[in-house]
């Protein structure tokens, strides 16, 4: 085990490996990854596996358009099916404020270059014949969004990561971050210390805590989100289907399963990652709504996850000013698997001191203070 | 031989034990790895099997294996049912 590393990355996440991952890719392998429970404990390991591109606000849409070109190649990449299937989202629209704010994504998310199409009720029910549309007023799609399975993503980094030799410590928890000046000194952890100037924080629904140990401030915040799956069956179900006034959003898996969750509007801040039965009521009543012949299939499990929810909806991604080399890669609210592998390229780019590929600087920490943000609309589950 | 362990997904002792020496040496990560007990009994069967597994591997007695978290519901149940609109027999 090492005492000193060029780079301690803080959670074993989707984050925190692909940052690795791609830091590996360009030669650099002194790198520590600390995990205090197992790999895909957090909610890498525990949400829809949904990749959507049709946002409200640009960024999102630049992050998510740029990963999804990604997430295209890395079953060849990583050497492992990840069962990415591009079968669409097709996005209901059930109040009239609803549409009027799809026709905004629509046009912004054109002029970005995304193909997405605004469809009427009858169309969407061609796309989806079971589909009940008695309430739909519209509805938008987009072929290239789909569904990857987690598990396989974040273990391939795990793999080739453990083929290099960089070293992930589960069972590994940071207590504390040291400092001499502004500068990070070594980062304390259950099993002993590390020596490094350079910390990432991919810490997700714990990332506040992480920052505060250098006395760094972030606006995140946890919220519990649940998530279910049920016995798997033939597949029927190409496109994700998802409603912001519903808050549900739910796909059939490569597998066969439907995975789907819905929020709750009343959650209430904090670490909780308990199954509740408020939830499975609600979700087994919108589903049946949505899809009436949904009503023999039978629920298999449900299970929480955290999200790690920023005030705009929007990563926090770069640098901080107070500390050097603390690097912020959490606040992924509800998708911060689908936007992963450009953030942590981008990361890995930071790190070693090269110009990144892609614009952040709308995402550093510094746009909550006194800046306007762009406020992202477009949040399910 | 081949042995079964997980029925329900189709699992064999081999490729368990290949995950185990591939560094998922704990119950809740097979499970995602391998997608163990997540089909339709939910592990009442291979859970134990790979508990004995994990214990010939790693050295450990059965008692100092980690419990894995229950997820409801503990019996399959239709969203008919559940939605309230009908009888749960
Ligand atoms: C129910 C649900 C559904 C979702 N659906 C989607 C979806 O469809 N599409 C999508 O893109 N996103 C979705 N998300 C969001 C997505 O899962 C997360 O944004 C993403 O997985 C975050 O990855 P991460 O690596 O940043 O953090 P995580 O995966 O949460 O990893 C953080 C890790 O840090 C570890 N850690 C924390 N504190 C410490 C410490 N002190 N020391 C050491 N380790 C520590 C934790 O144990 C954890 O493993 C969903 C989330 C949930 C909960
Ligand atoms: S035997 Fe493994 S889930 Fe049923």
């Amino acid at each position: 085990m090492t005492d000193k590393a060029g780079a301690v990355i803080i959670g074993g996440g989707v984050n925190g490996l692909g940052t690795a991952y791609h830091l590996a890719k360009k030669g650099y392998t002194d790198v520590v990854i600390l995990e205090k429970s197992y790999i895909c404990s957090g909610a890498s390991g525990r949400n829809g596996g949904g990749i959507r591109q049709q946002w409200s606000s640009s960024e999102n849409i630049k992050l998510a358009m740029e990963s999804t070109k990604m997430f295209e190649e890395l079953s060849d990449e990583l050497e492992e099916d990840l069962e990415f299937i591009q079968g669409g989202y097709l996005v209901l629209a059930f109040t009239d404020d609803e549409l009027e704010q799809f026709k905004e994504n629509v046009a912004l998310q054109r002029k970005m270059g995304l193909d997405t199409e605004y469809v009427s009720p009858e169309e969407a029910k061609e796309m989806v014949p079971q589909l009940n549309i008695s309430k739909v007023k519209a509805a938008t799609f987009n072929q290239s969004d789909g569904t990857v399975y987690p598990f396989p993503v974040v273990h391939g980094y795990a793999r080739v990561l453990r083929e290099t030799g960089v070293e992930i410590r589960e069972h590994t928890e940071v207590l504390d971050i040291e400092t001499s000046g502004d500068e990070i000194a070594s980062v304390r952890t259950s099993d002993g210390k590390i020596k490094t100037d350079t910390v990432v924080n991919a810490a997700g629904g714990w990332s506040s805590d992480i920052a505060d140990m250098v006395g760094v401030e972030l606006p995140n915040k946890p919220y519990r989100h649940e998530i279910m799956v049920t016995e798997p069956f033939a597949r029927f179900l190409e496109p994700m289907i998802i409603s912001f006034h519903h808050g549900i959003y739910f796909s059939q898996s490569k597998h066969g399963n439907i995975v789907g969750g819905i929020g709750n509007p009343d959650e209430k801040e904090g670490i909780n990652q308990r199954s509740s039965l408020w939830f499975m009521r609600t979700m087994a009543k919108t589903l049946v709504d949505f899809i009436p012949q949904f009503r023999s299939v039978n629920m298999l499990r449900q299970w929480a996850g955290l999200y790690d929810t920023t005030p705009d909806a929007q990563p926090i991604i770069g640098p901080v000013p107070e500390v050097r080399r603390f690097y912020q890669l959490n606040g992924f609210s509800g998708h911060g698997f689908m936007v992963s592998p450009v953030v942590d390229k981008v990361t890995a780019e930071l790190i070693l001191g090269e110009t990144p590929s892609m614009d952040i600087d709308r995402l550093s920490v510094e746009r909550f203070e006194g800046m306007d943000l762009e406020q992202e609309y477009s949040v399910v589950g | 031989m081949t042995v079964t362990i997980c029925r329900c997904e189709d699992i064999t002792e081999e490729e368990i034990v290949e995950a185990i020496e591939d560094g998922y040496t704990e119950l809740e990560s097979l499970k995602r790895h391998l997608r163990l007990a997540m089909g339709q009994c939910q592990g009442k069967t291979c859970i134990p099997l790979t508990e004995r597994i994990l214990a010939r591997k790693l050295g450990k007695g059965p008692d100092d294996m980690d419990e894995p978290t229950a997820r409801p519901p503990s019996r399959q149940v239709s969203f008919g049912v559940l939605a309230g609109d009908e009888d749960d027999r």
